[in-house]
């Protein structure tokens, strides 16, 4: 069952050493509250899933400048120049995965697959170390599942259920590492009663959801 | 011979006319993104952005930037009206599903077999494939738009890249501030020349051998 809980609470089920997978594209549909209270806490040794490591300033950023992750697993960290400092340091463990390898190999984590078939990387230092079949002529790179002990996401909308709506282009890795951890944890901007989301508007199914987390509007600047 | 700027927009036009209505094309950012704005008068292609959405629109009006819609570099944009969005393996179900009639991107390096080379310089700049390496192995056409020569002077079109590559024989075609190159099965031709310049003074910025239109005609 899903269940509405503090952002402290929500954060205490990371432990340091553990793998999480944080959903967000450069900072869109980034779960920043969430990511602020791990680096507020200090969490340490994380292996980071994500899809990049944010921009220099914002709350992705904070988690590789804090220094809570020493592995890191990514498609692109260029818009964020600690990262890169920090792998060429030897201080970060760096593994560059092409996106849509990253994604597949976190969706077959979730579906209970064993692995997917994909020609990206054939060619490239991607293909190093790795399983190659053939399957119809083509040449495709084996690539394995992969998955976390807790998954950070961010979406717009849910209900009590757990059922999840996400906007625009901050949906991207949330609703794939929804189904990919032993424990979710969902950012919402909007929180509503079980009933108020129809069945056919739903992005992920509640039941992949274990922890909903009310984003909290900024405090505005003091008025007089 | 046309100075910088002019050069850039003529080969901003000239990637423009690749395409037809109703191309599904995605765009790399930099020069690429500015394809967009540069279409022949009547046509109308959708843009992907691989982030997770269909129907790239023009950068948002100051104050009107929707934090949920930024595109595949992070920068503020709008989607049209019939467009959608997706999460990112519909999105990457697109590209390398064969869904995407072309991508247009940059490169550090290409060479004659179209091998392509633009994700990372060993030791001085990694900053990783993101999406490039998908788009350019399940794009219908690959398009390198680029400056044919690297800002230090250096050449980038040659003959075996030197860069860990991003895919392996994947480019068709690449449009320079100096001409439209094809890669065929014979080697690069030199389809046409950038205003004001010969084919001798693009030959002297690439490393491997141009051949002219008609040489590739000629058959043994």
């Amino acid at each position: 069952m899903t269940k509405v809980i503090r952002l402290e609470e929500a954060i205490s089920k990371i432990e340091n050493g553990m793998t999480i997978m944080v959903g967000g594209f450069i900072g869109c549909g980034a779960p920043s509250q969430l990511l602020e209270e791990v680096c507020r806490k200090q969490v340490k040794e994380l292996t980071l899933i994500a899809n990049d490591t944010g921009i220099l300033g914002d709350a992705m950023s904070q988690l590789i400048v804090q220094r809570c992750v020493n592995k890191l697993i990514a498609t692109h960290i260029g818009t964020n120049k600690e990262t890169g400092r920090q792998m060429s340091a030897g201080e970060l463990e760096v593994k560059l995965i092409p996106q849509g390898t990253l994604v597949e190999q976190i969706r077959a984590a979730g579906a209970g697959l064993g692995g997917i078939l994909t020609p990206t990387g054939i060619g490239t230092l991607v293909e190093e170390g790795k399983q190659k079949l053939v399957v119809n002529d083509t040449e495709y790179l084996l690539e394995l599942p992969v998955r976390a002990n807790v998954a950070l996401l961010n979406a717009y909308k849910a209900d009590k259920a757990g059922n999840l709506v996400y906007r625009r282009a901050a949906r991207n890795f949330n609703p794939l590492m929804a189904t990919a951890a032993d424990t979710v944890i969902a950012q919402v901007d909007r929180i509503v009663e079980v009933g108020e989301i129809d069945p056919d508007e739903v992005m992920t199914p509640g039941i992949f959801v274990d922890y909903l987390v009310q984003k909290q509007p900024r405090e505005v600047s003091s008025v007089g | 011979m046309l100075d910088k700027e002019a050069r850039i927009d003529w080969l901003v036009k000239r990637v423009a006319q690749e395409f037809k209505t109703g191309d599904v094309v995605n765009l790399g950012i930099g020069i690429p993104t500015r394809v967009a704005n540069a279409l022949p008068e009547g046509i109308k292609i959708i843009l992907q952005s691989e982030n997770g959405y269909m129907g790239v629109g023009p950068v948002p009006e100051a104050g009107k930037e929707d934090p949920d819609t930024v595109n595949a570099g992070g920068q503020y944009a709008t989607i049209l009206p019939g467009g959608c969005s997706f999460d990112s393996a519909m999105s990457f179900a697109i590209i390398r599903g064969g869904h995407v009639d072309a991508t247009v991107l940059g490169a550090l390096q290409v060479d004659e077999d179209g091998n392509l080379a633009s994700w990372m310089i060993p030791g001085k700049m990694v900053p990783g494939m993101g999406g490039a390496m998908d788009l350019v192995v399940g794009a219908r056409r690959v398009i390198v738009a680029m400056e044919h020569a690297a800002k230090n002077g250096g050449i980038k079109v040659l003959k075996k890249c030197t860069l860990p590559l991003t895919a392996s024989r994947q480019v068709n075609l690449i449009v320079t501030d100096m001409g439209v190159i094809e890669v065929t099965p014979k080697g690069l031709v030199l389809r046409e020349i950038a205003p004001g310049l010969t084919f001798a003074e693009v030959q002297a910025c690439t490393e491997a051998i141009l051949l002219t239109p008609e040489s590739e005609i000629v058959e043994v």
